[in-house]
């Protein structure tokens, strides 16, 4: 019989430049037990898990694994230690059968391979954990719960005894998500040592023996789950609130801007991203957007900005300066633009929405409204004294107008973003992660400008990852749970804490 | 049409079916990692004037070269020059992660530039256009199987009057096909070309696979260039750019197999036919369709009929793109270098 400790984690520490995504972990994983690793986007639950994987290589710290130390440096390093884990992005070959993607990359003396073999083999498997597919079917005719019942079985084929899942229920149905729970406890009573990366509260509570919880990169604690309860998680996944500096004058003379109703859109996969949503905006406000990401939050200000396909029932009514009202859906982007309701993306890459690396500052200003003037020449003129309005008043520091953006600093870049639709002084003003990546201070220049927006009586949409900024700028919050709406806020009196268990729970009175 | 002009026919066109059969064969194995390697006539060129090359050089100096060893010059001049084209390609593209198009595209002038500069030189020293220079490696290579080749008559005039790398390249085809389908190496280069990600996280050597398929292909490939100096041209040297059409013909051939070797050794064929269609297509026809097109005489439809084979290439894409069946598409990560994740 094995010792129980599968895996043990000392002192891990990994850096990506100046971020510190794991600061000194160290934690501990039971063969026949189901650890839950619960924390917050960016608390580093991933990075960690990742090392275990192969995917990346501790900067400090040792892992042992059946109490031998190791170093494990790519993925077939972890297969050797029987260690796999399920990403959330599969990696799956769609055309290729189940069973040529379960083989894939294994060792063997034998040049060819038999599939009949590896059938019979995966039958076993099947039988022995009650999973239901067919290993001669094509991965790209397979549900998004088939694949991943495949990811599973790809690892079991390994023989892997410690299996990581990173967010396994996010792309199923409840129904399914049942079947993942039956199989997971099915394997921890046959021995394995399981972890559940996770956000959900729920999850955590109904499956796991352990939960341990992580916090901005650092190890806070690890409970046993019949003692765990939703406040005591949420309070340790959240923390203590930090007060921050920013300064939020009250609302005046609010207007409503944007009435949204019943806004429902389906993701790629047929999921619902965004299900029966409702809220209004005001003019003169900060409304902020808080959820775990991927709840619905890019969908939400697409679907407003007229980039997503929304369901019949879902009616955006825009209110205009001059008191009329206008629907939004079914009419085109540039129109919905022309009504004032602007968009600054940033996404994780910064520059892969809205702005053109290679091209200067003027330019970038030209791209939103190239169809003004009746010339078929380009009028420069315009752009470049916009760029260079922007440029003084926002400080950015760039050697020249046409210094392609991406030679400038992260900060300027994002300035650059937000600037040019604040220049084209917007009615609704959105922005989503404005100050990812950012240092405190360059957020605060950011925030200030958001603030400024706001008293001259533009509607301020604002989606953002630090709860703690959208307590101190926001002046309402909407909570977005797993793209159903839990909650409009008023984040002046609203505890951390009840937003994070909004965040992360869906209360049932909705 | 005469019988001898039919079996005229499908002769000419396995030989000219031989020449891309190579390229296409070696294209496949090439973008089945993931490569899109439009440098296939370039390499093709450097193949086909390294062949000559050292051929040239051992049998110009020796007043009674060993037709064999010449032979084996020419092959191993071939390998070794379209292998230098293959690894240029993958350093450029693998290593570099430079533009996949335009280093094949640049792939193809150069091969291009260096065989015509060169091969023009080698006509010059062999004393003019039309000279044979490599007569005993060409000779050699030429080599038609004894007996089966002269005592059945219509049979041994239709499938082996040909010299043996026409047989070569079937057994490459066919094996290239076992390899792809039932080997594991196979499927991790099938895997490599689809979704390189995941053959990384499945511990396969993305690089190193994207770097043997290449040059194993471009050898392949190099092995079509000396087939067509030697067995085509006999021996010869051409500057008109014939290897070239050749070669573009070879990558059509890719899309029009789905990526299949073992469809290639039928496709080239049928490309040949369809290529040489003009020369042999009876001049009732051709003036019946001449006065249909209004074309003002006959030689006017040749040009036309030259278009077939692309033409044909141009529909299977087309049914192929309305069945849309996954398996017969391009493998997905065709043309994309590949960054490991990082954050």
């Amino acid at each position: 019989m094995k010792d129980s400790t599968a895996v043990r984690m000392d002192r891990v520490t990994k850096r990506f430049g100046s971020v510190v995504a794991n600061d000194a972990v160290s934690m501990n994983i039971h063969y026949g037990e189901i650890l839950s690793i619960l924390g917050e986007n960016g608390s580093g639950k991933t990075t960690l898990m990742n090392m275990l994987a192969g995917i990346y290589y501790p900067d400090e710290g040792d892992i042992y694994v059946n109490g031998r130390q190791v170093t494990i440096t790519s993925p077939h390093d972890a297969y050797e230690l029987g260690i796999g884990m399920i990403h959330q992005h599969y990696k799956l070959v769609d055309v290729f059968t189940a069973a040529e993607n379960i083989i894939l990359g294994l060792d063997s003396d034998k040049i060819t391979y038999s599939l009949d073999e590896v059938n019979k083999k995966v039958e076993e498997i099947c039988r022995q954990y009650g999973f239901d597919i067919d290993p001669k079917a094509k991965v790209y005719e397979m549900s998004v719960a088939q694949k991943q019942t495949l990811e599973i079985v790809k690892i079991l084929y390994r023989g892997a005894d410690i299996l990581i899942l990173d967010e396994p229920t996010a792309v199923l149905t409840p129904q399914e998500t049942e079947k993942l729970f039956d199989i997971l406890r099915a394997m921890r009573s046959d021995g394995k040592a399981i972890v559940l990366i996770t956000h959900k509260l729920n999850e955590v509570l109904e499956l796991s023996d352990r939960v341990t919880i992580l916090r901005k990169g650092k190890y806070i604690t690890t409970i046993p789950t019949p003692v765990a309860t939703e406040q005591i998680l949420t309070e340790a996944m959240v923390g203590e609130k930090v007060t921050l500096d920013i300064d939020r004058p009250m609302p005046e003379n609010t207007v409503k801007r944007l009435s949204v109703k019943n806004l429902t859109v389906y993701s790629e996969d047929g999921i619902k991203a965004l299900d029966d949503v409702s809220f209004d905006a005001y003019g003169g406000e900060i409304l902020g957007i808080a959820g775990i990401s991927g709840c619905g939050q890019k969908e939400l200000l697409e679907a407003i900005a007229g980039l997503q396909v929304t369901d019949k029932n879902t009616s955006i009514i825009y209110y205009d300066k001059d008191g009329s009202e206008k629907q939004l859906i079914g009419v085109s982007p540039r129109e919905i633009r022309n009504y004032g309701v602007h968009l600054s993306f940033v996404p994780e890459d910064r520059l892969g929405m809205g702005l053109v690396a290679s091209l200067g500052m003027t330019e970038n200003m030209m791209l939103k409204d190239y169809d003004k003037g009746a010339s078929p020449f380009l009028n420069k003129s315009d752009s470049a004294k916009l760029a260079e309005d922007v440029k003084k008043e926002l400080d950015i520091a760039t050697p020249s107008l046409e210094t392609p953006v991406r030679r400038l600093s992260g900060g300027n870049v994002q300035k650059v973003l937000v600037g040019r639709e604040i220049a084209a002084e917007p009615t609704i003003l959105m922005t989503a992660y404005a100050v990812r990546g950012l240092d405190i201070n360059k957020s605060y220049t950011i925030y200030n400008l958001l603030t400024e927006q706001k008293m001259k009586g533009v509607a301020v949409i604002y989606v953002g990852e630090d709860l703690d900024v959208l307590l101190a700028l926001a002046d309402r919050i909407m909570v977005l749970c797993s793209g159903h709406e839990n909650g409009i806020l008023d984040a002046r009196t609203v505890t951390k804490e009840e937003v994070g268990r909004r965040m992360t729970n869906l209360t049932e009175e909705k | 049409m005469t019988l001898t002009s039919l079996v005229a026919w499908i002769a000419a066109a396995i030989t000219f079916g031989t020449v891309i059969m190579y390229g296409s064969v070696g294209e496949i194995l090439t973008e089945k990692s993931g490569n899109l390697n439009l440098g296939v006539p370039g390499i093709m060129y450097l193949g086909a004037i390294g062949s000559l090359a050292g051929c040239f050089f051992y049998e110009n100096g020796n007043p009674a070269p060993n037709p064999w060893i010449s032979a084996c010059i020419a092959v191993v001049c071939a390998l070794t020059a379209a292998l230098l084209g293959g690894l240029l390609y993958s350093f450029m593209t693998v290593t570099l992660r430079a533009n996949q198009n335009v280093t094949g595209l640049t792939l193809t002038i150069f091969g291009g530039g260096v065989a015509n500069f060169f091969g023009g030189s080698l006509v010059k020293l062999s004393g003019g256009v039309g000279q044979i220079s490599v007569a005993a490696a060409s000779s050699a290579i030429r080599t038609r199987i004894p007996f089966l080749s002269d005592h059945f008559g219509i049979v041994s005039d239709l499938l082996f009057s040909y010299g043996f790398f026409t047989y070569l390249a079937v057994v490459i085809a066919l094996a290239a096909n076992y390899f792809l389908t039932r080997t594991r190496y196979g499927l991790n280069l099938r895997a490599v070309g689809e979704n390189p990600a995941t053959a990384d996280a499945a511990g396969i050597s993305v690089t190193k696979y994207k770097y043997l398929a290449t040059c194993t292909g471009a050898m392949i490939e190099g092995l079509g260039g000396m087939y067509f100096v030697m067995d085509y041209i006999k021996g010869t040297w051409d500057s008109g750019g014939a290897l070239e059409a050749l070669g573009w013909l070879a990558v059509a051939l890719v899309i029009f197999t789905s990526w299949k070797p073992k469809n290639a050794v039928w496709g080239a064929y049928l490309f040949g036919f369809c290529y040489w269609i003009y020369l042999y297509i009876p001049s009732g026809i051709s003036a019946v369709l001449a006065k249909f097109f209004g074309a003002a005489n006959v030689t006017h439809m040749q040009n036309l009929y030259r278009m077939i084979p692309y033409l044909v290439t141009i529909i299977v894409l087309i049914i192929v793109s309305k069945k849309k069946r996954k398996e017969n598409q391009n493998p997905a990560s065709l043309g994309i270098s590949y960054f490991r994740e990082e954050r």
